[in-house]
Protein backbone atom coordinates (compact mmCIF):
# COMPACT_ATOMS: atom_id res chain seq x y z
CA UNK A 1 0.00 0.00 0.00
CA UNK A 2 1.47 3.03 -1.25
CA UNK A 3 0.69 6.41 0.91
CA UNK A 4 -2.17 9.06 -0.54
CA UNK A 5 -0.98 11.80 -2.28
CA UNK A 6 -2.34 14.64 -3.44
CA UNK A 7 -2.06 15.92 -7.50
CA UNK A 8 -3.26 18.93 -8.83
CA UNK A 9 -4.84 18.70 -12.51
CA UNK A 10 -5.37 21.87 -14.58
CA UNK A 11 -6.53 24.55 -15.40
CA UNK A 12 -3.21 24.25 -17.52
CA UNK A 13 -3.27 21.23 -18.83
CA UNK A 14 -2.28 19.68 -22.47
CA UNK A 15 -5.15 17.52 -22.97
CA UNK A 16 -7.91 19.92 -21.28
CA UNK A 17 -9.73 21.50 -23.78
CA UNK A 18 -11.27 24.41 -20.96
CA UNK A 19 -9.65 25.40 -17.54
CA UNK A 20 -11.00 23.16 -15.22
CA UNK A 21 -9.12 22.39 -11.81
CA UNK A 22 -8.93 19.13 -10.11
CA UNK A 23 -7.13 17.84 -6.88
CA UNK A 24 -6.70 14.09 -7.50
CA UNK A 25 -5.97 12.34 -4.40
CA UNK A 26 -4.31 9.27 -5.79
CA UNK A 27 -2.91 6.31 -3.79
CA UNK A 28 -0.49 3.78 -6.16
CA UNK A 29 -1.91 5.18 -9.63
CA UNK A 30 -5.52 4.88 -8.36
CA UNK A 31 -7.74 7.77 -8.13
CA UNK A 32 -8.96 7.86 -4.96
CA UNK A 33 -11.24 10.91 -5.00
CA UNK A 34 -11.67 14.16 -7.58
CA UNK A 35 -12.16 17.33 -6.22
CA UNK A 36 -13.36 20.00 -9.15
CA UNK A 37 -13.16 23.64 -8.84
CA UNK A 38 -13.91 26.05 -11.71
CA UNK A 39 -14.13 29.80 -11.43
CA UNK A 40 -11.15 30.55 -13.72
CA UNK A 41 -13.03 32.29 -16.26
CA UNK A 42 -16.12 33.88 -14.86
CA UNK A 43 -17.43 37.13 -16.86
CA UNK A 44 -20.46 38.33 -15.36
CA UNK A 45 -22.39 37.97 -18.48
CA UNK A 46 -25.78 37.58 -16.67
CA UNK A 47 -25.17 40.79 -15.04
CA UNK A 48 -24.99 42.34 -18.32
CA UNK A 49 -28.49 42.32 -19.18
CA UNK A 50 -29.00 45.91 -16.94
CA UNK A 51 -26.34 47.40 -19.24
CA UNK A 52 -27.70 45.58 -22.79
CA UNK A 53 -31.12 45.79 -24.13
CA UNK A 54 -33.30 42.93 -24.49
CA UNK A 55 -32.53 42.85 -28.23
CA UNK A 56 -28.66 43.80 -27.95
CA UNK A 57 -28.41 40.99 -25.11
CA UNK A 58 -28.79 38.35 -28.15
CA UNK A 59 -24.85 39.54 -28.90
CA UNK A 60 -23.98 38.15 -25.56
CA UNK A 61 -26.05 35.07 -25.11
CA UNK A 62 -23.91 34.29 -28.32
CA UNK A 63 -20.49 34.55 -27.17
CA UNK A 64 -21.45 32.75 -23.66
CA UNK A 65 -19.71 29.77 -25.56
CA UNK A 66 -17.55 29.25 -28.66
CA UNK A 67 -19.00 26.36 -29.69
CA UNK A 68 -22.99 26.04 -29.09
CA UNK A 69 -22.27 29.92 -29.95
CA UNK A 70 -25.99 29.27 -32.18
CA UNK A 71 -27.80 27.61 -29.37
CA UNK A 72 -27.31 29.87 -26.79
CA UNK A 73 -28.64 32.80 -29.31
CA UNK A 74 -31.49 30.33 -29.72
CA UNK A 75 -32.55 29.64 -25.79
CA UNK A 76 -31.92 33.11 -25.05
CA UNK A 77 -34.46 34.14 -28.15
CA UNK A 78 -37.14 31.67 -27.42
CA UNK A 79 -37.03 32.87 -23.54
CA UNK A 80 -37.46 35.94 -24.50
CA UNK A 81 -40.46 35.44 -27.09
CA UNK A 82 -42.03 33.48 -24.10
CA UNK A 83 -41.82 36.66 -22.11
CA UNK A 84 -42.98 39.01 -24.21
CA UNK A 85 -45.66 36.32 -26.03
CA UNK A 86 -44.29 36.84 -29.69
CA UNK A 87 -45.21 34.17 -31.95
CA UNK A 88 -42.42 33.08 -34.67
CA UNK A 89 -42.95 32.50 -37.91
CA UNK A 90 -42.76 29.17 -39.24
CA UNK A 91 -39.97 29.99 -41.54
CA UNK A 92 -38.04 30.86 -38.82
CA UNK A 93 -38.40 27.48 -36.88
CA UNK A 94 -37.16 25.75 -39.06
CA UNK A 95 -34.31 28.05 -40.22
CA UNK A 96 -33.42 27.96 -36.19
CA UNK A 97 -33.47 24.39 -36.20
CA UNK A 98 -31.73 23.62 -39.15
CA UNK A 99 -28.52 25.71 -37.93
CA UNK A 100 -28.54 24.27 -34.70
CA UNK A 101 -28.41 20.99 -35.77
CA UNK A 102 -25.35 21.89 -37.75
CA UNK A 103 -24.02 23.41 -34.65
CA UNK A 104 -24.34 20.11 -32.84
CA UNK A 105 -22.31 18.53 -35.68
CA UNK A 106 -19.95 21.00 -35.62
CA UNK A 107 -19.74 20.55 -31.73
CA UNK A 108 -19.73 16.72 -31.92
CA UNK A 109 -17.31 16.71 -34.61
CA UNK A 110 -14.72 19.13 -32.63
CA UNK A 111 -15.26 16.46 -29.92
CA UNK A 112 -14.62 13.45 -31.52
CA UNK A 113 -11.53 15.33 -33.05
CA UNK A 114 -10.36 15.74 -29.52
CA UNK A 115 -11.53 12.13 -28.11
CA UNK A 116 -8.75 10.96 -30.85
CA UNK A 117 -5.76 13.56 -29.86
CA UNK A 118 -6.40 12.73 -26.22
CA UNK A 119 -5.87 9.09 -26.67
CA UNK A 120 -3.19 9.84 -29.47
CA UNK A 121 -4.82 9.18 -32.68
CA UNK A 122 -3.62 12.34 -34.47
CA UNK A 123 -4.80 11.26 -37.80
CA UNK A 124 -7.75 10.68 -36.76
CA UNK A 125 -8.43 13.85 -35.18
CA UNK A 126 -7.17 16.05 -38.52
CA UNK A 127 -9.66 13.85 -40.36
CA UNK A 128 -12.88 15.21 -38.06
CA UNK A 129 -11.54 18.28 -38.01
CA UNK A 130 -11.50 18.63 -41.91
CA UNK A 131 -14.62 17.00 -42.29
CA UNK A 132 -15.97 19.83 -39.62
CA UNK A 133 -14.86 22.43 -41.97
CA UNK A 134 -17.23 21.49 -44.38
CA UNK A 135 -20.45 22.82 -41.75
CA UNK A 136 -18.28 25.79 -40.55
CA UNK A 137 -18.23 26.53 -44.35
CA UNK A 138 -21.86 26.49 -44.73
CA UNK A 139 -22.18 28.37 -41.87
CA UNK A 140 -19.87 31.30 -43.50
CA UNK A 141 -21.91 31.25 -46.87
CA UNK A 142 -25.34 31.45 -44.98
CA UNK A 143 -24.76 33.31 -42.14
CA UNK A 144 -21.12 34.98 -42.39
CA UNK A 145 -19.61 33.90 -39.57
CA UNK A 146 -18.24 31.07 -38.81
CA UNK A 147 -18.49 30.65 -35.08
CA UNK A 148 -20.53 33.39 -33.42
CA UNK A 149 -23.40 33.99 -35.97
CA UNK A 150 -25.47 36.47 -35.28
CA UNK A 151 -27.94 34.62 -37.57
CA UNK A 152 -31.09 34.26 -33.83
CA UNK A 153 -33.17 37.12 -33.18
CA UNK A 154 -36.19 37.95 -31.61
CA UNK A 155 -38.96 37.13 -32.90
CA UNK A 156 -36.94 35.39 -36.03
CA UNK A 157 -34.04 34.85 -37.94
CA UNK A 158 -31.52 37.56 -39.18
CA UNK A 159 -30.94 36.35 -42.65
CA UNK A 160 -33.42 33.93 -44.92
CA UNK A 161 -31.43 30.42 -46.45
CA UNK A 162 -33.30 30.11 -50.10
CA UNK A 163 -34.86 26.91 -50.81
CA UNK A 164 -32.45 26.06 -53.72
CA UNK A 165 -29.46 26.98 -51.22
CA UNK A 166 -30.76 24.46 -48.46
CA UNK A 167 -30.79 21.73 -51.18
CA UNK A 168 -27.19 22.39 -52.08
CA UNK A 169 -26.23 22.29 -48.60
CA UNK A 170 -28.53 18.95 -48.18
CA UNK A 171 -26.17 17.68 -50.74
CA UNK A 172 -23.06 18.67 -49.07
CA UNK A 173 -23.68 17.05 -45.61
CA UNK A 174 -24.74 13.82 -47.72
CA UNK A 175 -21.18 13.80 -49.58
CA UNK A 176 -19.68 14.73 -46.67
CA UNK A 177 -21.94 11.99 -44.05
CA UNK A 178 -19.93 8.93 -47.18
CA UNK A 179 -16.66 10.17 -45.72
CA UNK A 180 -17.92 10.52 -41.64
CA UNK A 181 -18.88 6.93 -42.37
CA UNK A 182 -15.25 5.50 -42.28
CA UNK A 183 -14.40 7.56 -39.43
CA UNK A 184 -17.37 5.94 -37.70
CA UNK A 185 -15.77 2.52 -38.35
CA UNK A 186 -12.53 3.71 -36.89
CA UNK A 187 -14.35 5.03 -33.67
CA UNK A 188 -17.06 2.09 -33.63
CA UNK A 189 -14.71 -0.94 -34.41
CA UNK A 190 -10.59 -0.15 -34.16
CA UNK A 191 -9.48 -2.20 -32.13
CA UNK A 192 -6.89 0.57 -30.68
CA UNK A 193 -9.39 3.25 -30.25
CA UNK A 194 -11.99 0.37 -27.69
CA UNK A 195 -8.83 -0.55 -25.96
CA UNK A 196 -8.69 3.09 -24.70
CA UNK A 197 -12.52 3.58 -24.39
CA UNK A 198 -14.53 0.17 -23.72
CA UNK A 199 -14.92 -0.14 -19.87
CA UNK A 200 -13.25 3.21 -19.00
CA UNK A 201 -15.37 5.79 -16.71
CA UNK A 202 -18.16 3.82 -16.29
CA UNK A 203 -21.12 5.51 -14.26
CA UNK A 204 -24.02 3.53 -13.76
CA UNK A 205 -27.58 4.54 -14.83
CA UNK A 206 -28.67 5.08 -11.09
CA UNK A 207 -26.05 6.93 -10.36
CA UNK A 208 -26.60 9.29 -13.31
CA UNK A 209 -29.87 9.66 -12.65
CA UNK A 210 -29.15 10.62 -8.46
CA UNK A 211 -26.35 13.08 -10.17
CA UNK A 212 -28.51 14.39 -13.08
CA UNK A 213 -26.43 14.04 -15.87
CA UNK A 214 -27.47 15.22 -18.83
CA UNK A 215 -27.31 15.15 -22.71
CA UNK A 216 -24.89 12.44 -24.70
CA UNK A 217 -23.12 11.48 -20.94
CA UNK A 218 -26.59 10.81 -19.39
CA UNK A 219 -28.05 8.77 -22.79
CA UNK A 220 -24.49 6.37 -22.99
CA UNK A 221 -25.75 4.90 -19.34
CA UNK A 222 -29.26 4.76 -20.56
CA UNK A 223 -31.09 8.00 -19.28
CA UNK A 224 -33.86 8.10 -21.89
CA UNK A 225 -33.96 12.19 -21.87
CA UNK A 226 -33.17 14.67 -25.09
CA UNK A 227 -35.62 18.28 -24.95
CA UNK A 228 -35.72 17.65 -28.99
CA UNK A 229 -38.51 14.35 -27.70
CA UNK A 230 -40.55 17.11 -26.73
CA UNK A 231 -41.40 18.63 -29.77
CA UNK A 232 -40.77 22.62 -29.06
CA UNK A 233 -40.27 24.66 -32.57
CA UNK A 234 -39.47 22.50 -35.71
CA UNK A 235 -38.93 19.79 -34.15
CA UNK A 236 -42.78 19.32 -33.34
CA UNK A 237 -42.95 18.51 -37.27
CA UNK A 238 -40.29 15.69 -37.40
CA UNK A 239 -41.97 12.57 -38.55
CA UNK A 240 -40.31 10.53 -36.12
CA UNK A 241 -37.37 10.82 -33.36
CA UNK A 242 -35.72 8.16 -31.49
CA UNK A 243 -33.15 8.93 -29.37
CA UNK A 244 -29.95 7.34 -29.58
CA UNK A 245 -29.06 5.53 -26.25
CA UNK A 246 -26.63 2.99 -24.43
CA UNK A 247 -26.66 1.37 -21.64
CA UNK A 248 -22.68 0.39 -21.28
CA UNK A 249 -22.06 3.57 -19.49
CA UNK A 250 -18.81 4.09 -20.40
CA UNK A 251 -16.25 6.43 -22.90
CA UNK A 252 -16.75 3.97 -25.52
CA UNK A 253 -20.77 4.53 -25.20
CA UNK A 254 -20.11 7.98 -24.50
CA UNK A 255 -18.61 7.82 -27.72
CA UNK A 256 -20.86 5.86 -29.69
CA UNK A 257 -23.82 8.21 -28.94
CA UNK A 258 -22.28 11.28 -30.00
CA UNK A 259 -20.99 9.58 -33.40
CA UNK A 260 -24.53 8.73 -33.86
CA UNK A 261 -25.77 11.65 -33.13
CA UNK A 262 -23.91 13.44 -36.23
CA UNK A 263 -25.64 11.03 -38.58
CA UNK A 264 -29.29 11.86 -36.64
CA UNK A 265 -28.48 15.28 -37.04
CA UNK A 266 -28.30 15.05 -40.63
CA UNK A 267 -31.30 13.43 -41.39
CA UNK A 268 -33.17 16.01 -39.28
CA UNK A 269 -32.02 18.65 -41.74
CA UNK A 270 -32.82 16.83 -44.86
CA UNK A 271 -36.37 16.10 -43.14
CA UNK A 272 -36.61 19.77 -42.65
CA UNK A 273 -35.34 20.92 -45.62
CA UNK A 274 -38.34 18.81 -47.61
CA UNK A 275 -40.75 20.44 -45.24
CA UNK A 276 -39.70 23.79 -44.70
CA UNK A 277 -42.56 26.50 -45.59
CA UNK A 278 -42.61 29.77 -47.45
CA UNK A 279 -43.27 32.81 -45.53
CA UNK A 280 -41.56 35.36 -43.86
CA UNK A 281 -38.44 35.24 -41.18
CA UNK A 282 -38.48 37.97 -39.30
CA UNK A 283 -40.55 40.44 -37.75
CA UNK A 284 -40.55 43.74 -36.05
CA UNK A 285 -40.52 43.57 -32.13
CA UNK A 286 -42.50 46.76 -30.51
CA UNK A 287 -42.47 46.50 -26.54
CA UNK A 288 -40.91 45.50 -23.64
CA UNK A 289 -41.20 42.29 -21.44
CA UNK A 290 -43.59 43.45 -18.69
CA UNK A 291 -42.77 44.43 -14.93
CA UNK A 292 -43.19 41.17 -12.70
CA UNK A 293 -43.39 38.79 -15.89
CA UNK A 294 -41.06 35.47 -15.91
CA UNK A 295 -40.06 32.91 -18.76
CA UNK A 296 -38.43 29.40 -18.49
CA UNK A 297 -36.93 27.69 -21.76
CA UNK A 298 -35.19 24.28 -22.26
CA UNK A 299 -33.19 23.22 -25.15
CA UNK A 300 -31.13 20.23 -26.39
CA UNK A 301 -27.18 21.80 -26.76
CA UNK A 302 -25.03 19.48 -28.06
CA UNK A 303 -23.56 18.87 -24.36
CA UNK A 304 -27.12 18.42 -23.33
CA UNK A 305 -30.41 20.11 -21.85
CA UNK A 306 -29.92 23.73 -21.03
CA UNK A 307 -32.40 25.65 -19.23
CA UNK A 308 -32.84 29.25 -19.70
CA UNK A 309 -34.66 31.79 -17.21
CA UNK A 310 -35.62 35.76 -17.84
CA UNK A 311 -37.68 38.13 -15.58
CA UNK A 312 -38.87 41.48 -17.06
CA UNK A 313 -39.32 44.75 -15.28
CA UNK A 314 -41.34 46.80 -17.62
CA UNK A 315 -38.12 48.47 -19.18
CA UNK A 316 -35.78 47.45 -22.40
CA UNK A 317 -33.72 46.06 -20.31
CA UNK A 318 -34.18 42.38 -18.11
CA UNK A 319 -34.38 42.13 -14.26
CA UNK A 320 -32.44 38.86 -14.54
CA UNK A 321 -31.50 36.56 -16.80
CA UNK A 322 -30.28 33.10 -15.92
CA UNK A 323 -28.65 30.14 -17.66
CA UNK A 324 -27.87 26.26 -15.98
CA UNK A 325 -25.68 24.72 -18.76
CA UNK A 326 -25.49 21.29 -19.20
CA UNK A 327 -21.71 21.01 -18.24
CA UNK A 328 -22.67 21.96 -14.70
CA UNK A 329 -24.96 19.41 -14.30
CA UNK A 330 -22.43 16.82 -15.64
CA UNK A 331 -19.49 17.81 -13.50
CA UNK A 332 -21.35 15.22 -10.48
CA UNK A 333 -21.33 12.45 -12.79
CA UNK A 334 -17.37 12.88 -14.00
CA UNK A 335 -16.41 12.94 -10.52
CA UNK A 336 -18.08 9.74 -9.86
CA UNK A 337 -16.55 8.44 -13.25
CA UNK A 338 -13.20 10.00 -11.66
CA UNK A 339 -13.28 7.48 -8.17
CA UNK A 340 -11.13 4.16 -8.64
CA UNK A 341 -9.77 5.04 -12.44
CA UNK A 342 -6.22 5.29 -13.26
CA UNK A 343 -4.79 8.48 -12.86
CA UNK A 344 -3.80 7.53 -17.25
CA UNK A 345 -7.10 7.65 -17.91
CA UNK A 346 -7.97 10.95 -16.29
CA UNK A 347 -7.75 12.98 -19.09
CA UNK A 348 -9.42 10.70 -21.08
CA UNK A 349 -12.91 10.47 -18.40
CA UNK A 350 -13.07 14.40 -18.18
CA UNK A 351 -12.93 14.54 -22.03
CA UNK A 352 -16.11 11.88 -22.44
CA UNK A 353 -18.05 14.52 -20.63
CA UNK A 354 -17.59 16.87 -22.92
CA UNK A 355 -16.93 20.01 -20.40
CA UNK A 356 -17.52 23.63 -21.76
CA UNK A 357 -16.26 25.17 -18.59
CA UNK A 358 -16.55 28.58 -20.09
CA UNK A 359 -20.13 28.09 -20.90
CA UNK A 360 -20.56 26.53 -16.95
CA UNK A 361 -19.04 29.77 -15.62
CA UNK A 362 -20.05 32.71 -18.10
CA UNK B 1 -12.63 -5.33 -33.96
CA UNK B 2 -9.57 -4.65 -36.70
CA UNK B 3 -7.55 -1.84 -37.54
CA UNK B 4 -6.33 -0.11 -41.25
CA UNK B 5 -9.52 1.73 -41.52
CA UNK B 6 -8.01 5.20 -42.48
CA UNK B 7 -5.83 3.37 -44.72
CA UNK B 8 -8.22 4.56 -48.07
CA UNK B 9 -8.38 7.88 -46.71
CA UNK B 10 -4.48 8.29 -46.33
CA UNK B 11 -3.80 7.13 -49.66
CA UNK B 12 -6.73 9.40 -50.89
CA UNK B 13 -5.09 12.65 -48.98
CA UNK B 14 -1.56 11.24 -50.23
CA UNK B 15 -2.51 12.36 -53.72
CA UNK B 16 -5.68 14.80 -53.55
CA UNK B 17 -4.30 18.60 -53.53
CA UNK B 18 -3.47 20.11 -50.08
CA UNK B 19 -6.59 21.42 -47.92
CA UNK B 20 -4.99 24.51 -46.96
CA UNK B 21 -3.57 27.30 -48.69
CA UNK B 22 -0.50 28.81 -48.59
CA UNK B 23 -1.15 32.56 -47.01
CA UNK B 24 0.03 35.08 -47.85
CA UNK B 25 1.21 34.24 -51.35
CA UNK B 26 -2.45 32.57 -52.10
CA UNK B 27 -5.38 35.28 -51.17
CA UNK B 28 -8.10 33.87 -48.90
CA UNK B 29 -11.51 33.55 -50.82
CA UNK B 30 -14.48 35.19 -49.18
CA UNK B 31 -17.84 34.70 -49.27
CA UNK B 32 -20.81 36.69 -50.00
CA UNK B 33 -22.30 36.82 -46.95
CA UNK B 34 -18.31 37.10 -45.13
CA UNK B 35 -18.25 39.80 -42.62
CA UNK B 36 -15.29 41.62 -42.83
CA UNK B 37 -15.59 45.26 -42.30
CA UNK B 38 -17.59 48.34 -42.08
CA UNK B 39 -17.54 50.97 -44.79
CA UNK B 40 -19.60 54.32 -45.01
CA UNK B 41 -20.80 55.92 -47.99
CA UNK B 42 -19.67 59.23 -46.23
CA UNK B 43 -21.31 60.87 -49.43
CA UNK B 44 -24.92 60.01 -48.51
CA UNK B 45 -24.40 59.71 -44.90
CA UNK B 46 -26.31 62.70 -43.10
CA UNK B 47 -24.58 62.29 -40.05
CA UNK B 48 -27.85 61.18 -38.05
CA UNK B 49 -25.92 59.31 -35.12
CA UNK B 50 -28.03 56.53 -35.09
CA UNK B 51 -25.58 53.82 -35.79
CA UNK B 52 -23.52 55.34 -33.08
CA UNK B 53 -26.58 55.16 -30.92
CA UNK B 54 -26.71 51.37 -31.78
CA UNK B 55 -23.81 50.26 -31.76
CA UNK B 56 -23.18 47.53 -28.94
CA UNK B 57 -19.68 48.32 -28.59
CA UNK B 58 -19.37 51.99 -28.91
CA UNK B 59 -16.96 51.70 -31.77
CA UNK B 60 -18.72 54.00 -34.12
CA UNK B 61 -18.54 57.80 -33.10
CA UNK B 62 -20.01 60.40 -35.19
CA UNK B 63 -18.96 64.20 -34.68
CA UNK B 64 -21.29 66.18 -36.25
CA UNK B 65 -20.00 69.90 -36.09
CA UNK B 66 -16.80 68.75 -37.86
CA UNK B 67 -18.55 66.53 -40.14
CA UNK B 68 -16.72 62.88 -39.77
CA UNK B 69 -17.35 59.67 -39.23
CA UNK B 70 -14.81 57.37 -37.03
CA UNK B 71 -14.84 54.14 -36.76
CA UNK B 72 -12.81 51.97 -34.00
CA UNK B 73 -12.13 48.44 -36.14
CA UNK B 74 -10.77 46.73 -32.63
CA UNK B 75 -14.02 47.23 -30.95
CA UNK B 76 -16.39 46.42 -33.98
CA UNK B 77 -17.58 42.75 -33.62
CA UNK B 78 -19.22 42.83 -36.63
CA UNK B 79 -23.09 42.29 -35.76
CA UNK B 80 -24.86 44.55 -38.45
CA UNK B 81 -27.04 46.58 -35.69
CA UNK B 82 -25.54 49.62 -37.44
CA UNK B 83 -26.67 48.12 -40.67
CA UNK B 84 -29.63 47.84 -39.90
CA UNK B 85 -30.53 50.74 -38.13
CA UNK B 86 -28.96 53.56 -40.87
CA UNK B 87 -32.14 55.61 -42.21
CA UNK B 88 -29.84 56.62 -45.20
CA UNK B 89 -28.28 52.72 -45.81
CA UNK B 90 -25.16 54.35 -46.07
CA UNK B 91 -23.50 51.16 -43.97
CA UNK B 92 -22.32 48.26 -45.90
CA UNK B 93 -20.83 44.93 -44.34
CA UNK B 94 -17.84 44.07 -46.72
CA UNK B 95 -16.69 40.80 -47.05
CA UNK B 96 -12.71 41.38 -46.74
CA UNK B 97 -11.06 41.76 -43.41
CA UNK B 98 -8.81 44.65 -42.29
CA UNK B 99 -5.31 44.29 -42.12
CA UNK B 100 -3.88 42.56 -38.47
CA UNK B 101 -2.16 45.99 -37.05
CA UNK B 102 0.73 47.09 -34.52
CA UNK B 103 -1.10 49.40 -32.52
CA UNK B 104 -4.99 50.05 -32.01
CA UNK B 105 -6.55 52.76 -34.48
CA UNK B 106 -9.17 54.37 -35.71
CA UNK B 107 -10.21 55.00 -39.09
CA UNK B 108 -12.13 58.23 -39.57
CA UNK B 109 -14.19 59.44 -42.74
CA UNK B 110 -14.37 62.74 -43.23
CA UNK B 111 -16.95 64.33 -45.66
CA UNK B 112 -15.65 65.81 -48.56
CA UNK B 113 -15.73 69.17 -49.03
CA UNK B 114 -18.56 70.17 -51.78
CA UNK B 115 -17.95 71.49 -55.18
CA UNK B 116 -19.28 75.11 -56.74
CA UNK B 117 -22.00 73.26 -57.94
CA UNK B 118 -23.03 71.03 -55.12
CA UNK B 119 -22.78 74.41 -52.93
CA UNK B 120 -24.92 75.80 -55.15
CA UNK B 121 -27.22 73.22 -55.60
CA UNK B 122 -27.66 72.71 -51.56
CA UNK B 123 -28.46 76.14 -51.33
CA UNK B 124 -30.94 76.47 -53.34
CA UNK B 125 -32.53 73.12 -52.19
CA UNK B 126 -32.44 74.95 -48.79
CA UNK B 127 -34.21 78.29 -50.32
CA UNK B 128 -36.98 76.52 -51.90
CA UNK B 129 -37.47 74.88 -48.44
CA UNK B 130 -37.39 77.85 -46.74
CA UNK B 131 -39.29 79.00 -48.95
CA UNK B 132 -41.99 76.03 -48.73
CA UNK B 133 -42.59 76.55 -44.90
CA UNK B 134 -43.07 80.27 -45.22
CA UNK B 135 -45.63 79.29 -47.68
CA UNK B 136 -47.03 76.76 -45.26
CA UNK B 137 -47.04 79.02 -42.80
CA UNK B 138 -48.39 82.09 -44.37
CA UNK B 139 -52.04 80.16 -45.56
CA UNK B 140 -52.17 78.73 -41.71
CA UNK B 141 -52.07 81.82 -40.64
CA UNK B 142 -54.47 82.94 -43.20
CA UNK B 143 -56.80 80.32 -42.17
CA UNK B 144 -56.76 81.20 -38.59
CA UNK B 145 -57.37 84.75 -39.03
CA UNK B 146 -60.03 83.52 -41.10
CA UNK B 147 -61.81 81.15 -38.51
CA UNK B 148 -61.26 84.11 -35.92
S1 LIG C 1 -26.84 56.04 -39.18
FE1 LIG C 1 -26.15 56.21 -41.32
S2 LIG C 1 -26.66 58.31 -41.88
FE2 LIG C 1 -26.75 58.24 -39.65
S3 LIG C 1 -24.67 58.84 -39.00
FE3 LIG C 1 -24.67 56.60 -39.12
S4 LIG C 1 -23.93 56.18 -41.17
FE4 LIG C 1 -24.55 58.32 -41.17
S1 LIG D 1 -21.19 46.07 -36.86
FE1 LIG D 1 -21.96 46.20 -34.74
S2 LIG D 1 -20.11 46.48 -33.51
FE2 LIG D 1 -19.53 46.94 -35.62
S3 LIG D 1 -19.76 49.13 -35.78
FE3 LIG D 1 -21.70 48.23 -36.48
S4 LIG D 1 -22.99 48.17 -34.65
FE4 LIG D 1 -20.88 48.53 -33.95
Amino acid sequence: MGNKTVIPFGPQHPVLPEPLHLDLVIEDEKVLEAIPQIGFVHRGLEKLVSKKDYMQFVLVAERICGICAFGHSLGYSETIEALMKIEVPKRAEYLRVIWHELSRIHSHMLWLGLLADAFGYENLFMQCWRLREVVLDIFEETTGGRVILTACNVGGVEQDIENSELKGIVERLDKMIVEYKQLLKVFLKDRSVKSRLVGVGYISKEDAFKAACVGPFGRASGLEEDIRMFGFGAYGDLADFKLITSNDGDGYARSEVRALEIIQSVDIIKELVDKIPDGPYNQKIKGTPEAGSYAVSRLEQPRGECYYFAKGNGTKFLERFRIRTPTSQNVAGMVQTLQGCDLADVPLNVLTIDPCISCTER
Amino acid sequence: MGSFHLTKMSFKNLVKKPATKMYPVVAPTYTKMTKGHIACDIKTCILCGICEKRCPTYAITVNKPDETWTINRFACIQCYSCVRACPKTCLDMKPDYTKAATEMSTVTIKKPELTAEEKAAKEAAEKEKAERIAKAKAAKDAKDTKAT
